[in-house]
This record gives C-alpha cells, sequence and structure tokens, in this order.
C-alpha cells in the first residue's frame, strides 16, 4: 500500500507539469495579451512595451515558462499581473470559500441522490421510480446558471427571504456559523446541488437495481433476513461505485462553477478564475488550475483508497 | 390619554416634520453600499486600474490630484478646477516648464503633510526607476494618461515645477489622473516590508491619501469600506461611511439592490430597468464624454478613404431607433463633444439622420443597391465602456442595408479588440477590417481627438489605428499643445474638432449616458456630465 501511494503521488509530478504546460500555451495561444492585466486600453505603445519589459512578459516563452516552473518547485505562484497581491494569498481564500459551498453543495446534492436514487432503484417501474428519474434528469439538464437566476429572483427580490449575492454581510472574512451568514451560502449551493444531485440520483439507482436483481439478494431474503438487512448488504455493495462517482463530483464541486459563483458573487474560485480569464492575468490563472488539478488528483486518490476499505476486494497493489 | 403620553406623542409627531426641515448636511448620515460593475476591487495604492470606474470609486474618494474635475453641477460639462494646487501656469520663458502652488494645511489621513516634497516623491514613483519607491505597477495605469510629463522638482515648500518633454498645454488637464499618496506612510511600511513592491502592497492594503474618505477595511476580491475624512480639506462628506462590491454581473447588480443589499448599482441591466422603477428605485443618467464610434481604416484601399462614404455614413444611421434599443439610454451624438461644448466649434457638416442626402452622398461616392458598399467592422462581444455592442451593431448593420452598405463583423472579445486597437488596421489582427468599434473616453482632448488624429500617433506610437494623415490635422494638434492661454486653448481645440467633423473622422453613433439605479433614500447625489462622480455628495436618509 505504502509504495502505491508513493507511485500515485510520483504520478502527480506529470501531471502538474502538463497542466502547467498546457494552461501557459493556451493562455499564450488565446488572442489577446496578458499586458492588458496592467495598461488601460488607451495606453500608447511605448508605456505598453516599457510595461512588458518591467514584467519579463517580453522574454522568449520557454524562458518565461521555466521560470514559473522554478518559483513554483519552491512554493511560490508568482504574483497577480492585474493586482500584485500572491496568487497564493487570493487563492487561499477563494479555495476557502469554494470548499464551504461545494461542501454544502455535496452534502446536499449526494444525500438527496443516494435517497431517490436508492428509492428508485428499489422500487424499479413505480411511479417513484419515475418522479426520481425525472427528477434526476431535470437536475442534469437544466443550465444552473439559469436556475441560479431563478431562485434569485423568487427568493430574494420577490420573496425577501434569502441575499441574492455576496458571502456575508461583512464578506467572507467575517464567516461565522450564524444565520446572518449561512443564509448567503443557501441560494448558491442548492443550485450547485443540483447536478451532483441527478447524477447521483442516476448512478445509485442503476447501482441498486442492478444489485437488487443479483442471487444473492435472493438468497439474503429466502434465509429470511429482514428488508433492514438486505437493504444495508446493498448498500455495501453499492458504495464503491457509487463512491469514485462521488469523488469525481465533489472534484467538478472543489472547481468552482464559474457560472453559479459568478452569478452570486461568491468569492471562490470559479470567479477568480473568471476574473483571471477576462484579464489574461496568467499567474492566477497558472496557479489557480495548477491547484486544483492536485487537489483532483489527490481527491481521485482518497476515493481510491476508501473504496479499497469499503470493499477489499478491489486490490491496489 | 395622560399629559405625559400626549406630549411624547405631540413630540413623535413633530419629529418627521423637523427633519424634512433641516437642511442637506445636517442629515448627513448613513452607510451607502455601492455594487460596482468590476470584478475585483479597484487598485488602491493610488493609481486604480479598471479603467475609469476604478478613478471614481478607489481614485477621487480617497485621494487628490494637483488638478480636479469639477463634479458638482449636472447641468453642464465638468470642467477642470484647482485640487491640491491652488493655481498654475506655464512658464513664459520655457514652455516645457509648469509652476504649480500647492494647497496648505492639507494631511494625508496618516497625519503626514502635503507638500512640494510629497508631490515630487509621486512624480517619481512612475517617471523615475532610480526611485526607491519606484512601481512598475503604477507606471501603465499613470504614464499613458501623462505622455508627456517628465519630472518634478521642488520650488519651496509650496511650489513645484513639473517639466515636459515638449510644450503641452494639456499637462493641467493630464494631471488629474496622477493621485497624491503620502510618501511618509509608504515608508513607514517600508521599514517592514522586504522590498518596495512589498511596501506598495501593504500600502494597497491600508492607503494614505488627501481625499474626503479613507479606507478602513479592504477584503480582497470582495469589499472595500471607506469612512468620511473628518479633515478633510475641501467641502466634507455628507455620507459617514461607503461600502464598494464588486459585482461584475448585472442581473446580480440588479437583484442586489432589489434585494436590499445595495444601495446604489452601476450600469442597471437595460432590460430591468421598468421593474427598478415599478419598484421605486431611482434611475439616474445624464451625458457623458463617452464616446461610442466605429473609427475609419485610411489606408490604400480602403472605401472610408472618401469622405463622401464616410460623411454618408454619419447621415445614414437611425439614432433615434438605436436610442429606443437601449430604452432612450444614449444621447444622439452631434460629434465627439455636445453642440454646447466650448471645444465643438463650429463645423459645415452637421452629423444628424438624413437618409436621402447619405443614399446621394454614396451614389455620387459609386455606392448603391447595384454595386454595394461592403464594409468589414471589428466589434466585441462586450468590454469597458462598450455598452451592448453585439445588439447595436445588429441594429447598425440592419438600419443600413436597404442603402446598400452590407455590414460585416468580426467579433472577438474585448481584451483581444484592444491589443487589435494598438496594432492598426493594416496589421493582419484588424484581419481584412475597415473600421473598429471601441468606445472612448473624450475628457482630455488628447484622448478625445489627438491620438486619433496625428500622423504620429499612428500604431505602435497610440490609437490611430486608421493611420489618418492629413498635415492640416497635425498643424492644428501642434497648435493645441501651444495654446497656453485658455481662452486661446478653447479655440484651438474647437477648430480641431469642427475640422475633424467636417472631415467626419469617425462615424459618431452614441454617447453613454452611464444609467446608474439608486435607492429612493439617496438623497444629495449629483450625476454631472462625467465619468466621475463626487461621493462627497450623496447620503442616505
Amino acid at each position: 500500500m505504502i509504495r502505491y501511494l508513493i507511485r500515485r503521488v510520483l504520478y502527480a509530478v506529470p501531471i502538474a507539469l502538463a497542466v502547467g504546460f498546457v494552461c501557459f500555451m493556451l493562455v499564450q495561444i488565446a488572442p489577446g495579451d496578458p499586458i492588458n492585466a496592467i495598461v488601460p486600453p488607451d495606453a500608447p505603445g511605448d508605456v505598453v512595451e516599457q510595461v512588458r519589459r518591467e514584467y519579463g512578459l517580453d522574454k522568449p516563452l520557454p524562458v518565461q515558462f521555466g521560470i514559473w516552473l522554478m518559483k513554483v518547485a519552491q512554493g511560490d505562484l508568482g504574483r497577480s499581473l492585474a493586482t500584485g497581491r500572491t496568487v497564493w494569498s487570493d487563492l487561499s481564500t477563494a479555495i476557502g470559500n469554494t470548499l464551504l459551498l461545494a461542501a454544502a453543495a455535496a452534502l446536499l446534492g449526494f444525500a438527496l441522490g443516494c435517497i431517490l436514487g436508492g428509492l428508485a432503484g428499489t422500487f424499479r417501474g413505480s411511479l417513484l421510480d419515475r418522479v426520481a428519474v425525472g427528477t434526476a434528469v431535470a437536475g442534469v439538464s437544466v443550465p444552473h446558471y439559469w436556475l441560479g437566476m431563478v431562485l434569485v429572483v423568487i427568493f430574494s427580490v420577490q420573496l425577501n427571504w434569502l441575499p441574492a449575492m455576496g458571502a456575508g454581510p461583512g464578506g467572507s472574512a467575517d464567516w461565522s456559523w450564524d444565520w446572518e451568514q449561512v443564509k448567503h451560502l443557501i441560494l448558491p449551493a442548492v443550485t450547485l446541488s443540483v447536478i451532483p444531485m441527478g447524477i447521483v440520483t442516476r448512478t445509485v439507482r442503476g447501482i441498486v437495481a442492478e444489485i437488487m436483481n443479483q442471487e444473492f439478494v435472493v438468497a439474503l431474503r429466502g434465509k429470511g433476513l429482514t428488508r433492514r438487512g438486505v437493504f444495508l448488504h446493498v448498500v455495501k455493495n453499492a458504495a464503491p461505485n457509487a463512491l469514485a462517482v462521488m469523488g469525481l463530483q465533489l472534484g467538478y464541486l472543489m472547481g468552482g462553477s464559474i457560472l453559479v459563483e459568478t452569478v452570486f458573487s461568491w468569492p471562490g474560485t470559479g470567479l477568480l478564475l473568471n476574473n483571471a480569464i477576462f484579464q489574461r492575468d496568467l499567474p492566477v490563472l497558472q496557479g489557480t488550475i495548477l491547484v486544483l488539478a492536485m487537489f483532483f488528483v489527490a481527491l481521485n486518490l482518497v476515493v481510491d483508497l476508501m473504496q479499497t476499505a469499503l470493499d477489499p476486494r478491489i486490490r491496489r497493489a | 390619554m395622560n399629559l405625559r403620553r400626549l406630549l411624547l406623542s405631540a413630540c413623535l409627531g413633530l419629529l418627521p416634520t423637523l427633519a424634512t426641515g433641516l437642511p442637506g448636511p445636517a442629515q448627513a448620515q448613513g452607510t451607502i453600499r455601492i455594487g460596482m460593475t468590476a470584478g475585483d476591487i479597484p487598485l488602491t495604492h493610488g493609481q486604480p486600474d479598471q479603467g475609469f470606474e476604478g478613478n471614481r470609486f478607489t481614485g477621487i474618494p480617497l485621494f487628490d490630484s494637483l488638478t480636479m474635475w469639477d463634479l458638482s453641477r449636472a447641468d453642464r460639462p465638468s470642467t477642470l478646477i484647482p485640487g491640491l494646487a491652488t493655481e498654475w501656469r506655464s512658464d513664459p520663458n520655457d514652455r516645457t516648464r509648469w509652476i504649480f502652488t500647492l494647497r496648505r494645511g492639507v494631511k494625508f489621513h496618516d497625519g503626514s503633510d502635503f507638500n512640494a516634497d510629497a508631490v515630487v516623491w509621486n512624480v517619481r514613483k512612475v517617471l523615475d526607476r532610480e526611485a526607491p519607491h519606484y512601481d512598475p505597477r503604477q507606471v501603465g495605469l499613470t504614464i499613458s494618461r501623462m505622455p508627456t510629463l517628465r519630472r518634478a522638482e521642488k520650488i519651496d515648500e509650496y511650489t513645484v515645477a513639473l517639466y515636459t518633454s515638449e510644450p503641452d498645454s494639456l499637462l493641467p488637464i493630464n494631471l488629474t489622473n496622477l493621485f497624491m499618496a503620502s510618501p511618509a506612510h509608504w515608508e513607514r511600511l517600508r521599514a517592514s516590508a522586504p522590498n518596495a513592491e512589498a511596501a506598495w502592497n501593504a500600502f494597497a492594503a491600508n492607503p494614505s491619501g488627501t481625499g474626503p474618505f479613507r479606507l478602513t477595511r479592504f477584503v480582497p476580491r470582495e469589499r472595500v469600506e471607506m469612512v468620511r475624512n473628518e479633515n478633510y480639506w475641501g467641502e466634507k462628506a455628507r455620507a459617514e461611511r461607503i461600502v464598494l462590491l464588486p459585482i461584475p454581473e448585472p442581473n446580480a447588480r440588479t437583484a442586489a439592490l432589489l434585494s436590499g443589499q445595495v444601495d446604489w448599482i452601476e450600469a442597471p441591466a437595460p432590460d430591468a430597468i421598468p421593474q427598478l422603477r415599478a419598484r421605486g428605485m431611482q434611475i439616474t443618467s445624464n451625458l457623458q464624454p463617452h464616446v461610442w464610434p466605429w473609427q475609419p481604416c485610411f489606408a490604400e484601399g480602403s472605401p472610408l478613404r472618401d469622405v463622401r462614404v464616410r460623411r454618408a455614413l454619419n447621415l445614414a444611421i437611425d439614432r433615434e431607433g438605436l436610442k429606443q434599443l437601449l430604452g432612450g439610454f444614449m444621447v444622439a451624438p452631434v460629434g465627439t463633444y455636445p453642440a454646447d461644448h466650448p471645444w465643438y466649434g463650429n463645423p459645415s457638416f452637421r452629423i444628424r439622420t438624413d437618409k436621402e442626402e447619405a443614399r446621394r452622398l454614396l451614389a455620387e461616392a459609386g455606392y448603391g443597391p447595384q454595386r454595394p458598399l461592403n464594409l468589414r467592422v471589428q466589434i466585441s462581444t462586450s468590454g469597458s465602456g462598450q455598452m451592448q455592442p453585439l445588439a447595436m451593431n445588429e441594429f447598425l448593420q440592419q438600419d443600413l442595408r436597404p442603402l446598400g452598405v452590407n455590414v460585416e463583423f468580426d467579433v472577438v472579445e474585448w481584451n483581444t479588440l484592444v491589443v487589435n486597437w494598438r496594432q492598426g488596421c493594416t496589421h493582419a489582427s484588424a484581419r481584412g477590417s475597415n473600421m473598429i468599434n471601441v468606445s472612448f473616453a473624450a475628457m482630455d482632448p488628447f484622448f478625445g481627438m489627438i491620438r486619433f488624429w496625428a500622423s504620429h500617433m499612428a500604431p505602435p506610437v497610440s490609437n490611430n489605428w486608421g493611420f489618418f494623415n492629413d498635415p492640416r490635422f497635425d498643424e492644428m494638434s501642434r497648435a493645441v499643445r501651444n495654446a497656453f492661454d485658455p481662452r486661446e486653448l478653447d479655440a484651438a481645440l474647437a477648430r480641431l474638432h469642427a475640422a475633424g467633423v467636417d472631415e467626419a473622422l469617425f462615424v459618431w453613433i452614441a454617447h453613454d449616458v452611464a444609467p446608474r439605479a439608486m435607492s429612493p433614500r439617496i438623497r444629495g447625489y449629483v450625476q454631472p456630465q462625467s465619468w466621475f462622480v463626487d461621493l462627497r455628495y450623496p447620503y442616505i436618509q
């Protein structure tokens, strides 16, 4: 297991390099110029060139990439071109905010998904099944930014029950678990939970339905096990696959939804990326994508290990 | 009812009457929460980014400049007024030298004195690479707006000389963009920072200027809180506190206002305006020096080299129809400056809608339904000051087609358009476009006219994208820079503008009117004819 762990961690190195390289090149290939993050649109050519030199953006691309890589190897993600703040200072706050939102959305989405999927799989073909499948399809199909706007119109603008934007009356820096703060989390979390809820519902339904048809379930029933006992066996057998899907979904949620965070002005990684893309703020883009990619790798590793713990038949040698 | 309760009721009943009878400043209280269009807090180190929205919200309220815009009136174009300098003059013996007399008794928010040393220090922060506090980040944001400024020299405690690379009568206007940060505060922060860059970062988190507000809280990417500067040298702010929130998405801004999370939003979504009005919100707007044009290419082979074609396009546009499309939120332009502006001049060509005349001019130039004029315009999908580029350009496309003008668009993203704008219409980035659609600010005549119409401003120097080259305009631009008497300067600018209109050097399509929506509780707000507002005036009732 230790050797497996070390190998998986080492795998992350080429992934990090590839992510950094692809991200760097994509920004270079895309039209536009990172210098626009620092100079106004009407800046004369000589000023633009002067600033480009000051920031080292006139150096050949391999040199720029090499410099960035050396810094990253020393744990320095660089500074934002637009704000001058360290990428890590903005990114760490944004990750914290996105984690909070992702956790709330995951909790809601996974719980609902497991319940609906479990019920649908158990009572396949029933009205309950059709309602659950319909809900799941709607969850996956509805554009979540649209849903976010509709929720805002209903609950913020019309009913005035919940805030329309932001991470709290004093911003995310003042976060505490009181109603004034928590109510800012509700609408974005509900919006973000809809897709994982749909996917988990469909996955769990499929797995449960398949397990329910297996002979061991019939045998368990034949042996006179109670419904609760059979249910526990089904859950145990369904858990590894469901966990894999939930792990992936959590990874997507952690990436932060650019659209949902923009609609709700939620100061997470999605909003950070959104601004960085429009401003061509290369260090922020590279740093954020790199950290999120590593998070994804780590999450997959954790999920793999949890699958092994739940089902020892899955060997990770 | 006993006597005590009767008296109490009477007093309570009188309170509203007393309150409405009090003069404005006595009610000066409250926190105004503003939803900006910016995606992040504009920089707070003294030279804001995020375009003029940055100057509006973290420049002017926190810092002052030597010269300032008069933002106290809505009924006339903003003019230049004394700021931290009480008077200024060009040295008649050396026209590259300006003498500025500084305001006495002004203190920075940290309590240090504003004086000639502070001015020299602030000029050096962007112009002197050897200065310990030189900040490359502020260079691009500053010197592009004062292209001829070279250095500053202290004459005495309250007098400084500023030097330009060539005689430049526009320097006082340019200087509205150079905000004075506190040298003493920076030095204190530098003492505990590893380098100048870190010191500027610390300064941005805890800035010190001389402005009517001082920053009390800075949460990166989320909010800035400012409180009234009780020691301000001029008229003090009426509101006690201002909170700035970046809300880049227009629907989110509108929802934030309607749900009471903010009191004021910039640029509400146009289709939300009827709903905002129905909910009692105030919608404010005013003409601002903001031009939304098509800028022609004058390179060899461009059909726009023919003045008849340029005039025809100016006459062909149904600006009233466009105004309806925008819910009334635009003004039909008659040039870069409105007709009542001192720089408008007396052009012989009147910009208006006259389709018959447009058709005649096009026919004279050899175009019509049988031989259509094919134009390619590079436009953006969105962008700072671009209003609603897709809807507006599609309207123009439809509007021009019956006259035999076929418009095709090369649609790019805003950042790309800005890069292409700097490269000119002969560059590959123009992809054969005959015109480009980049809106611009025109308060400063250099940015409103000279950078487009002087031949030496062609790329890569500046924004003469179309490579317009006419010695008459070069001469008129020189005359502007050498007109040091204010009346003479106005006359020189009026001549230049009138000539530009006569030559139809732009297709002038719209002036933005900067719509804002605000809570009915906001009082005292003045929307000047400017990109900026003075946050000293509004307050919450």
